[in-house]
């Protein structure tokens, strides 16, 4: 497929803002359990104002993918067949959802102004946070299946893809939140820390295995089954049109073997190592700029892994558009 | 419920592009608006057409066959493109099984292009939304054209007649006879699109002459005396003397 | 999407309807054409027309055709007369707009005085046109031989091959019987002039279960659906049909009857070697009236008598073979005899090494005709009279049709291998039978046909008509149009002793020629609608420097150069006038009896274009061109006994003008007389464009079905044709196995006869090559060609979608077919070491083009092939310099030489079929390698041209074409 650029920024950056949303959500939690120490409700407030600016850039983005951004209301008619539309339900919910739960903390709200005592610290916030949580999860699930659901796009088709997407967001959204707690919550470093590198490490496994399995895909289509023709030698002399398409742009990422493979090099090395390397050093070595690199870094990492998720993906429709002739 | 559809005969098609032209040629100053070209006098001129005919060999030298091969929307009974759109522009009309994207609604999102393994849907890159084979609804329902005129442009225009039109749910209709008495097929079957278009494969002609066909009783050398005699010296049993 | 219902119909449009026939090709389909508010919304095949009737659906119509539209609104456009600015180059393309008035005065002037002085000095060539009855009539008329339309490059060897063997040919001319054959075998065809009629006629026949045959050097196109793919060496067909008879006759499987009936077969040959009749047919003494036909008075040997008779004696039965005497001693042979003869060596083995293809297959082959022409023979009851009174209780045919066109046309030895093919399709007895070749009307024609060029210089004078046609058929030598050296007269070389056969003349020599001032310098060429400085020219690198080629004294080599053409092409570049043509939606036209008419098997229909727009800016159709400067030279023709002008514009000339005064022949044949009751022939009718105009364009008149077959022959046509002034003599026109119009220039090449003979350094050409009976040989170039350097072949094909150069500037054409890539087996590859794709190089002897290679298992090994004609020089067309037609696309012309290598027999011989002047377009040999730096860009390259005054901008970023509502 052709990677879009609108496409890479809005998956990536959605998954670093649900990421640091659900990093500042599981904080809270433990805080309440105590296992962690409580934080300021700025800090909260703050981290959920990143997390949507994070959405709403990647909301932005995939504007740019439209051709006609000022019908995109009508794409949430469909819910109930098209994931697509599943995640431009979800998505404002979540940003919203995220919205009220930093304002919520920005403005200290708790229960009691709907008239219901209890003794929980932050009672409607984690209310919020939670609703939040079920739709973040709700949205990765939906930007998965985008891809996952389409059959014919193997490499695609499985739940690896939706395990990636919500892993690979996660572990981002960890790698900022370790980052952005040096400054407002300096107790939660070394925890977000910590999970950014288990989460990375358990996304690196996923998504190896998702290579591995792409690398063993045997493809259902051939040109025997595109054209019904039973025969072990067939090529294509003319895809019908020489200057190109829509099927020929779209289907295609168009670079040379050697970018595409280095591409994938890159993304391994760039969202999985260098990110535990530096968050470790970060930690350990008490460094902000470590700790900002290691989001930098792995968010570069994931512009590429999200090319290489794209280019990778063999559409059968490719088997038309081979030669020009 | 009938489900309208082409048939596409490979055995006689040429490759000449005619349906090609036509359909783009009815289509860009129909209804639902133009279909634009890029470049149109330039380098690597480009645009949006519903229907391409691209071309193939198989085997190898000289047991070499070419086969044309056109391809437009092929209207899936069970058509992959229509629950992805998360707009409903891309719908499958019930009354005919016409698969049509709405120009109006459509928002140009292509993912129903990326959900349809056939590679026949093309974004319009000026009006933005996405276009694919209509199956002509704007003639062949056209009450003011005559009967015999209500079929697809590329039916009309292809001059061998490889593309027949027609219900294929109607068992009795000339493209579901087509299918069944002629091996008819349809592409990429291992994704259950069940695509309502279906192609009938080559088939080959091959004159068989028996040995004895080709000297016969009126052979015209006799008249010249020339039937093919052996020599006379040529060896014969009346050389053998042993019995 | 709101569906309407109501996309062409009259109710929420200003819509229109009107039909016309297309000229996206030569092929001229019935198109209907839809306008919404005044601009074409839809063209589509017209349903009522009948080139049109496909098998299931009626009004089909090709690619071409239906991107009309895109020809029509094209920037390409010329709209203005234009003249080269003071001191431009040549190929500049720089010009600068003048009105119509300065145009005409600039071109009357500079005629008058060629006329008042030497109007040989005034060329006319034309290219794909459908009007040589108006371009030739307007060069007779100023007195010019120098006129001919495009069939010497294209496929006169066709045309000559089978006219002078049967009388009619494929082309516009007859075809296969697709309807009733079984067995179709087709030659050397891609796609042919009868574009859409042949592909439906090939769909209906393989639905009908028919076997198809391909023979051609690569599969694409309608070979891709034969049933058969014989993959043959090029220019070697001759050898395979020659063989192919060989084992017809072995096997006895030819159809004697037909042969002594219907063909000179059994007609006695004086083998006398020593006598000047030597090699033709005995006659009787019986005086016959001398007119444009064969006379009935030569000799058949009798079997049952075992004596010489006259042929067609009641009760005779001839030998076929065998050699005889007659009672003066007179050694004879039935001519079949001297086929046998000469085949005798063309075995199938002998062939294979040739062609390729196995001598098994050969034999396969050959078995298939003929057990299929023999066991399946088509009875129809239609009963019919022979033009020796027999009657006949039903028609019979063999179902075994070919059809060929340029793959055998277009080699040096294209004559001799399709009057092989003629022989073949007689031996079957599938001449103008049901199954096999029909004639169209106006043809069969004798043979050879009537119209002759004048024969001495003297035939030009100033200020006086051509006396003769500017194009004809010779019959003998004395009929040459040469001088008394035997030089010849036209600026062409055609029917000297060069090209005796020329009969549509060398329009690929005519630059050169006049470049050199061989035979004589000229002063004004005017090219209509050809493309002659890049891709229907030979050698065009060199041609495009001859065009601006100046003498020492500053004054061009070729004086004045008028081009009228409706796009701005690589040729009008180098126009130092250029007229701008209307388009085929634009004006009236007619396809015409007297030309190449659109007729049906069953009968003569001719057709007319009636405008569906009016012309854009200041186009003028170069009909109105042709009458006004006629009128103005005061041409007899278009002027009355006054020297007043005859004719208002070209519908009135069609309708009022006959060949002679009161003939009440004119260029239609459909309602003439006054009130449109007569046909063929009566007095002019007023209304006869309306009448065409209610009728979808077209007459056809279909033949009782008793004068629809076996026309050679058949007295009830041959009588309705003379009536009818198809023809003057209601003759039978036998089948010329053999052929005594080129034993005679043999003859005269040997000095035996009293009349005009060749020059001595031509002799031993003529001799060899115009044998009476078909004989293979290697074609000329190839002869001349290091083919351990060059040893491949290099072909052009059409491509289906694109006609000639004409449709570069289609922006929906022209996405189907941007650029051209040289295709060959993969071997080459291997051995040559690059790839599918890698750009390499071609080169003949001649020069050589970078291009883009294409691997294709579709090919016979030692075979190259391109599309003709998709390269384009940069600027031309009003693309953009950067189009991938300039930059990826190559023309295959720059390797292919007008003239032949010096040193063979003469001083300039143009590459050429030595009977005919047939361009040798496919005998070309070639090399290709790897380009070592592969660098993207075709080579070679020339300047840009700009677009021209009066064309559209070049900035169109993007289109969007609807009728009506213009975006
Ligand atoms: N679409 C379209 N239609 C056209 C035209 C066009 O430009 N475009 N041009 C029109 C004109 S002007 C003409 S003359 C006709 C020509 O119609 P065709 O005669 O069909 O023209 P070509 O494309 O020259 O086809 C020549 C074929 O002969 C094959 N060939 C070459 N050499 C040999 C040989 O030695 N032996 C055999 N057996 N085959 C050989 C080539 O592979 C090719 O398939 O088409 C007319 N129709
Ligand atoms: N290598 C190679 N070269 C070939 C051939 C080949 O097979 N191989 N084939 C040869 C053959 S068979 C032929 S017939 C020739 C064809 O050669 P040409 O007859 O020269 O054909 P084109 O170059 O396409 O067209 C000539 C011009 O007609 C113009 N034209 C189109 N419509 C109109 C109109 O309505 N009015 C006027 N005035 N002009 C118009 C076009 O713009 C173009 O400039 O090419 C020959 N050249
Ligand atoms: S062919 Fe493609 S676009 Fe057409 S219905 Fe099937 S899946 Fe949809
Ligand atoms: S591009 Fe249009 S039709 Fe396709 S999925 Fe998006 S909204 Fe639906
Ligand atoms: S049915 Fe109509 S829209 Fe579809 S390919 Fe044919 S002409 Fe085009
Ligand atoms: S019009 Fe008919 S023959 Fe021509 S390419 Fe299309 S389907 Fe094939
Ligand atoms: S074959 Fe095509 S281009 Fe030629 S006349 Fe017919 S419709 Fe027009
Ligand atoms: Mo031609």
């Amino acid at each position: 497929m052709h990677p879009a650029f609108s496409v890479i920024l809005l998956t990536t950056l959605i998954g670093a803002g649900q990421g640091l949303f659900l990093a500042l959500y599981t904080g809270e939690s433990y805080s309440v359990v105590e296992l962690l120490p409580p934080q300021s409700s700025q800090f909260y407030a703050l981290g959920s104002a990143i997390a949507v600016v994070f959405l709403i850039g990647g909301l932005a983005a995939s504007f740019f993918h439209l051709g006609h951004p000022e019908r995109a209301w009508r794409s949430a008619a469909m819910w109930r067949t098209s994931w697509l539309s599943r995640e431009v339900i979800v998505l404002p919910l979540v940003i919203g959802l995220i919205a009220l739960y930093g304002l919520a903390h920005y403005l200290r709200l708790d229960l009691k102004i709907f008239g219901v005592e209890t003794n929980v610290r932050g009672d409607l916030t984690l209310l919020i946070g939670a609703a939040g949580s079920l739709a973040t999860f709700g949205l990765f699930i939906c930007t998965g299946m985008i891809y996952a659901c389409i059959k014919f796009l193997q490499e695609w088709h499985s739940p690896l893809t939706v395990i990636n997407y919500i892993l690979l967001g996660t572990a981002c959204g960890f790698t900022l939140a370790t980052a952005f707690a040096v400054y407002g919550a300096p107790d939660l470093v070394n925890f977000y820390g910590a999970w950014a590198i288990i989460i990375t490490l358990a996304a690196l496994v996923t998504r190896a295995a998702s290579l591995i399995r792409n690398a063993r895909i045997r493809h259902k289509s051939s040109l025997r089954t595109a054209i019904g023709v039973r025969h072990s030698k067939i090529t294509q002399k003319s895809q019908g049109l020489m200057g190109g398409s829509f099927n020929t742009r779209e289907f295609f990422h168009g670079t040379p073997l050697w970018f595409f493979r280095s591409v994938k090099w890159i993304f391994l090395v760039l969202v999985f190592p260098v990110p535990v390397a530096l968050l470790l050093a970060g930690l350990l070595g008490h460094s902000l700029t470590l700790l900002y690199t290691a989001f930098v870094v792995q968010y570069a990492g994931l512009l590429a892994e999200r090319w290489f998720f794209f280019a990778q993906a063999n559409h059968p429709q490719n088997l038309y558009y081979q030669t020009v002739g | 419920m009938s489900q309208l559809a082409l048939v596409i005969d490979l055995n006689v098609c040429v490759g000449c592009h005619a349906c090609v032209t036509s359909c783009k040629e009815w289509n860009t100053s129909g209804t639902a608006g133009y279909m634009s070209d890029d470049r149109p006098y330039g380098e690597d001129p480009t645009g949006t057409f519903f229907n391409r005919v691209q071309t193939f060999e198989i085997g190898e030298y000289p047991n070499t066959d070419t086969v044309h091969f056109p391809k437009s929307c092929l209207h899936c009974e069970d058509p992959p493109c229509v629950p992805v759109c998360p707009t409903g522009a891309s719908y499958k009309r019930p009354e005919d099984g016409i698969v049509l994207v709405d120009y109006d609604k459509c928002i140009g999102c292509k993912y129903c292009s990326w959900a349809c393994p056939y590679g026949v849907r093309e974004l319009d890159e000026h009006q933005k939304v996405m276009k694919k084979c209509t199956l002509c609804v704007d003639r062949i329902y056209d009450q003011s054209l005559p009967e015999a005129e209500r079929k697809p442009a590329c039916v009309m225009a292809c001059p061998t007649s490889a593309r027949l039109f027609g219900d294929v749910h109607d068992p009795e209709s000339e493209v579901s006879i087509a299918i069944r008495e002629s091996g008819g097929f349809a592409l990429m079957p291992e994704w259950g699109t069940h695509p309502a278009n279906h192609y009938l494969p080559r088939r080959k002609t091959q004159i068989t002459i028996h040995k004895d066909e080709l000297v016969r009783a009126d052979n015209p050398l006799k008249k010249e005396g020339k039937l093919p005699k052996p020599d006379i010296n040529e060896p014969s049993l009346d050389d053998v003397t042993s019995w | 999407m709101t569906v309407s219902t109501k996309q062409s119909g009259p109710a929420n449009e200003n819509v229109e309807v009107k039909n016309t026939t297309c000229y996206m090709c030569a092929c001229r389909c019935g198109i209907r054409v839809t306008l919404r508010d005044g601009e074409v919304r839809y063209i589509e095949g017209n349903p009522d027309h009948p080139l049109n009737k496909g098998p299931l659906n009626k009004g089909v119509i090709c690619a071409k055709g239906a991107s009309g539209i895109m020809k029509q609104y094209s920037p390409a456009r010329l709209t203005k007369p234009l003249r080269r600015k003071a001191g431009a180059e040549r190929g500049a393309g720089e010009f600068e707009e003048i009105t119509w008035d300065e145009a005409f005065a600039l071109v009357e002037e500079r005629l008058r005085h060629i006329r008042e002085t030497d109007p040989k000095r005034f060329a006319l060539f034309t290219g794909r046109d459908q009007m040589q009855a108006v371009t030739g009539l307007f060069a007779k008329q100023f007195g010019t031989p120098n006129y001919a339309a495009h069939g010497g490059f294209c496929s006169v060897n066709m045309a000559a091959g089978m006219i002078y063997t049967i009388g009619g040919s494929f082309w516009e001319f007859g075809g296969p019987d697709l309807e009733r054959a079984k067995l179709f075998v087709m030659i050397g065809t891609a796609e042919d002039h009868h574009s859409n009629p042949l592909k439906i006629a090939i769909s209906k026949f393989k639905r009908n279960g028919g076997k198809f045959i391909s023979i051609n050097p690569v599969r694409t196109g309608y070979s891709a659906i034969a049933d058969e793919w014989v993959p043959i060496k090029p220019g070697t067909d001759g050898a395979l049909f020659l063989a192919l008879i060989n084992e017809i006759i072995n096997q006895g499987l030819f159809d004697r009857e037909f042969l002594v009936q219907y063909t000179n077969a059994a007609q006695l040959v004086n083998m006398d070697e020593r006598s000047d009749e030597f090699g033709m047919l005995v006659r009787t003494e019986i005086p016959e009236e001398e007119g444009c036909f064969d006379p009935q008075n030569k000799l058949w040997w009798d079997r049952h008598t075992d004596k010489a008779v006259i042929t067609h004696r009641d009760g005779a039965d001839p030998r076929l073979m065998g050699g005889f005497q007659l009672e003066d001693g007179t050694p004879v042979k039935p001519s079949f005899q001297l086929l046998v003869e000469r085949v005798k060596e063309y075995t199938p083995e002998w062939a294979e090494g040739i062609t390729g293809i196995p001598a098994g297959t050969i034999r396969r082959l050959a078995h298939e005709m003929g057990v299929t022409a023999r066991d399946q023979k088509i009875e129809l009851p239609i009963a019919w009279t022979d033009i020796w009174g027999k009657d006949h209780e039903s028609v019979t045919g063999s179902p075994v049709a070919f059809h060929a066109m340029r793959g055998l046309a277009a080699h040096s030895n294209g004559f001799h291998t399709i009057r092989a093919l003629s022989i073949l399709m007689t031996m079957l007895g599938t001449i103008d039978a049901p199954g096999g070749f029909r004639h169209k009307p106006p043809f069969p024609r004798p043979i050879p046909p009537c119209a002759k060029t004048p024969d001495r210089p003297e035939a030009v004078k100033p200020n006086s008509v051509l006396d003769g046609m500017p194009l004809g058929w010779p019959a003998e030598p004395d009929d040459l149009f040469v001088d008394d050296n035997g030089g010849p007269v036209r600026i062409d070389k055609a029917f000297s002793w060069e090209y005796p056969l020329a009969v549509h003349g060398l329009m690929h020599n005519v630059i050169t020629n006049a470049w050199r001032g061989d035979p004589y310098p000229i002063d004004t060429l005017l090219i209509f609608m050809a493309n002659m400085a890049w891709n229907s020219t030979m050698n065009t690198v060199e041609v495009r420097n001859m065009l601006n080629d100046k003498n020492e004294d500053g004054e061009f080599k070729i004086p004045f150069l008028i081009v009228c053409d409706a796009f701005q092409s690589e040729m009008t570049a180098f126009a130092d006038l250029v007229l701008p043509d209307t388009t085929y939606l634009e004006r009236h036209d007619v396809m015409s009896m007297l030309d190449r008419p659109i007729s049906e098997y069953d009968g003569p229909m001719d057709s007319v274009r009636i405008p569906v727009v009016p012309p854009k800016g200041e186009c003028k159709p170069f009909q109105e061109v042709l009458i006004e400067l006629g009128s103005r030279l005061q041409l007899p023709a278009f002027v009355d006994n006054n020297g007043k002008r005859k004719y208002r514009d070209y519908p009135d000339f069609i309708t009022n003008y006959e060949t002679e005064p009161g003939s009440g022949i004119g260029f239609l044949a459909g309602w003439r007389g006054k009130g449109g009751e007569k046909f063929m022939r009566g007095e002019p009718n007023p209304n006869q464009w309306a009448m065409y105009e209610k009728n979808n364009c077209i007459y056809h008149y279909e033949l009782p079905k008793s004068f629809q077959y076996l026309r050679n022959w058949n007295k009830g046509y041959l009588e309705w044709s003379q009536r009818h002034r198809l023809t003057r003599y209601a003759e039978p026109i036998l089948i010329h196995l053999y052929s005594e119009v080129l034993q005679q220039f043999r003859l005269a090449a040997q000095g035996k006869t009293i009349g005009k003979q060749p020059p001595p350094h031509l002799r031993k050409r003529i001799e060899t090559y115009f044998d009476p009976l078909p004989f293979y040989y290697e074609p000329l170039e190839a002869q001349l060609s290091d083919k351990h350097r060059y040893p491949l072949n290099a072909l052009t094909q059409r491509p289906m979608a694109m006609y000639h150069s004409w449709d570069s500037q289609n922006a929906w054409l022209r996405q189907i077919h941007a650029h051209n890539y040289l295709y060959m087996s993969p071997e080459l590859g291997r051995k040559g070491g690059f790839d599918d794709g890698d750009w390499v190089w071609a080169e003949s002897m001649w020069g050589k083009v970078r291009c883009m290679c294409r691997f294709s298992e579709a090919v016979e090994p030692g075979t190259v092939w391109t599309w003709n004609a998709i390269g384009k020089a940069a600027g031309a067309w009003n693309l953009e310099p950067t189009a991938n037609e300039a930059r990826k696309g190559f023309l295959l012309n720059h390797l292919i030489s007008e003239e032949l290598p010096s040193g063979t027999g003469g001083r300039h011989m143009s590459n050429s079929d030595p009977v005919t002047g047939q361009a040798g377009w496919y005998d070309v040999r070639v090399r290709v390698y790897k380009d070592d730096d592969q660098e993207p860009g075709s080579l070679p390259q020339f300047a840009p041209v700009a677009p021209v005054p009066g064309e559209e901008p070049r900035r169109r970023p993007w289109l969007a074409y609807f009728a009506g509502r213009r975006k």
